[in-house]
């Protein structure tokens, strides 16, 4: 166990010195500060605007670091052969894996963070700009602690997209690890129509192909709670619990996956 | 019970992306390596002393045969704790300093904080890199991250070292004060296994050598027991010689070929059923000042050529 804490701090050491992630997190917060010029030009919508596209930034940019980073790491390590000495210290293969799984998920929990707080600060601001009555026809309030609900499903999503990066880099190219990722994260983002199939195809064949898909591919859609959130409409509790359920099967089979790989990989 | 024992160790690569063929990396390969051994695993490029070394960390797992490190299975832990192991070319994360890589290292030993920085501090004196230390590792030239590897190999005070060519990027003050490391890890009781392709750097070392070409085992035993590194002869240089002598000595079948070097200076080749001793005072008696005396041997070199002349061409499995 300490081993694999161990780990995780260096890859988090390791990725927080990278330039790339700086520039990610430098760019989102920007981007973040940019949806409060936005809002300006659209009188009255301010304050939803700059939830959605503030989450949609958290959510994009949470995207890139944890297929970047997470694919980055894995490879260079086996690439530039640190691997070598690495693993002729006592720890486990699986140590490994799971070590780096964690080191990546406390670097995207950092980044989120932050992309969090900037978000805040940007609505906090927003909210002294206003008289009480233009506040009061808002759906929610400008500084809404409901919306970490929404950033928490975000982080789940993330943590789901960074088990597959890992995945996927255990046997392939990091290219094509980079590739099958994002095709898997459009995917699931329309997974649910994809069980809708039989209202536009003809074919029931299709339809049914259509509808197993949907259960097998991962469901992105079911973490993308943004609009409800904005609009103050109710998120169940359950619905929290199942779709972390859900993602946390979903990490676990994935983690299962990388390890089996890995434990009988030749480096050479 | 053997530092490092293999039996009968192979391993095949997988060549050919249409049709794969095995290749034989490593064929079967036998080698016992006593406690306390420094001991060198001499080969041409492409001998497999890398594969070798691969298979013993278990980064690659073998064909067939089997392997052990102190009387233990590779996976063990237990032995993991108790080895180092310093890769080909090695290197490290971009991004870290040298001196947190080794604690990186440290810290997967169980070693606490207190321990590690003093660990580190003295390893990192060690291998000779001062104020360097705070520099991250990608600022670091080829023979300065060569000595973060070899520092990284013995964080943990080991019982047995690999090091796969060890000598290889540094210059000459470096590969002394690593040769002179070896013999120090030695005598601290730790068995050295090395590879290289340099004889010298076995000879000034190694209690024993194997030697490997084409992935097969040709010879092993101490360096002056193999056939091919005996004595073949004397070569004498010597000045003052006069014409009598030198006549009287090749008449005596002391000496097989003269060549002169310069006036009254001349390079002798002595047989090797000759006592050079003997030569060298009946020389001196006539007047003649030493220079100097070198036994004769094959090189290493020249016995890679003749091996690798001789190996099977074709090391593709089944063709061979
Ligand atoms: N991944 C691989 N796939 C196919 N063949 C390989 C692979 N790795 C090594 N080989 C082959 O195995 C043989 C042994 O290689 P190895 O690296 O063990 O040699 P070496 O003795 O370490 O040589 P050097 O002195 O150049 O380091 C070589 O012929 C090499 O081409
Ligand atoms: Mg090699």
């Amino acid at each position: 166990m300490a081993v694999i804490g161990h780990i995780a701090l260096n890859v988090f050491k390791e990725s927080v010195r990278d330039r790339v992630l700086y520039s990610l997190v430098a760019f989102a917060t920007l981007l973040i500060g940019a949806s409060y010029l936005i809002g300006q030009l659209t009188a009255g919508q301010d304050v939803k605007i700059i939830k959605d596209l503030g989450l949609a930034a958290i959510a994009t940019f949470g995207l890139f670091i944890a297929v970047f980073i997470g694919i980055g790491l894995v490879w260079k390590e086996v690439e530039r052969r640190s691997i070598y000495s690495l693993l002729a210290k006592p720890i486990r293969r699986h140590e490994l894996v799971l070590g780096k799984y964690a080191g990546l998920a406390l670097t995207l929990l950092v980044n989120v963070a932050m992309m969090t707080i900037a978000l805040y600060l940007v609505l906090a601001y927003l909210n002294t700009q206003f008289s009480d009555n233009a506040r009061a026809v808002w759906p929610a309030p400008a500084v809404d602690v409901g919306m970490l609900r929404a950033i928490g499903l975000i982080f789940l999503e993330l943590l789901v997209v960074t088990a597959f990066a890992l995945f996927f880099s255990t046997f392939s190219s990091p290219f094509l690890s980079a590739a099958l990722t994002f095709s898997l994260w459009i995917i699931g983002e329309f997974n649910p129509e994809l069980r809708n199939f039989e209202a536009v195809v003809e074919s029931p064949a299709a339809a049914y192909l259509a509808r197993g898909l949907s259960y097998v591919l991962p469901n992105f859609a079911a973490f993308d709670i943004k609009t409800q959130v904005v609009y103050a409409l109710p998120v169940p509790s359950s619905y929290l619990l199942t779709t972390s359920a859900y993602g946390a099967v979903y990490i676990a089979l994935l983690l299962t996956g990388a390890v089996a790989i890995f434990e009988r990989r030749d480096f050479k | 019970m053997d530092a490092i024992s293999t039996e009968k160790l192979t391993k095949h690569y997988r060549v050919g992306f249409w049709r794969p063929r095995p290749y034989v990396a490593l064929d079967a390969l036998t080698l016992e390596v006593g406690r306390g051994e420094v001991f060198g695993f001499l080969g041409p490029n492409g001998a497999g002393k890398t594969t070798t070394l691969k298979l013993l960390m278990q980064l690659i797992f073998p064909t067939s045969g089997r392997a052990e490190i102190l009387g233990r299975p590779l996976g063990d832990l237990v032995v993991r704790r108790r080895i180092g192991y310093l890769p080909e070319n090695p290197y490290f994360y971009d991004y870290l300093t040298a001196e947190e890589l080794l604690d990186y290292f440290g810290s997967l030993f169980g070693y606490g904080a207190a321990e590690r920085r003093r660990r580190v501090a003295a390893l990192l004196d060690e291998v000779g890199i001062g104020a360097e230390r705070r520099l991250q590792l990608r600022k670091f030239s080829k023979g300065m991250l060569q000595r973060v590897g070899i520092a990284q190999a013995i964080v943990n005070d080991p019982d047995v070292v690999f090091f796969d060519e060890p000598m290889s990027g540094l210059d000459p003050l470096g590969r002394r004060e690593v040769r002179r490391l070896m013999l120090k890890l030695r005598d601290r009781g730790c068995t050295v296994f090395f590879s290289s392709h340099v004889l010298s750097d076995a000879e000034t070392l190694c209690s024993r050598v194997a030697i490997l070409v084409g992935g097969r085992l040709v010879a092993s035993g101490p360096l002056s027991n193999l056939l091919a590194f005996q004595v073949q002869g004397w070569e004498l240089v010597l000045t003052g010689v006069t014409d009598t002598a030198l006549e009287q000595a090749t008449r005596c079948g002391q000496v097989v070929r003269a060549t002169r070097l310069g006036a009254e200076h001349y390079a002798l080749e002595l047989p090797v059923t000759t006592a050079p001793e003997r030569v060298v005072s009946d020389f001196t008696a006539c007047g003649a000042r030493l220079v100097s005396l070198t036994p004769m041997r094959e090189t290493l070199e020249d016995y890679f050529v003749r091996q690798v002349a001789d190996a099977p061409r074709n090391r593709e499995w089944g063709r061979a």
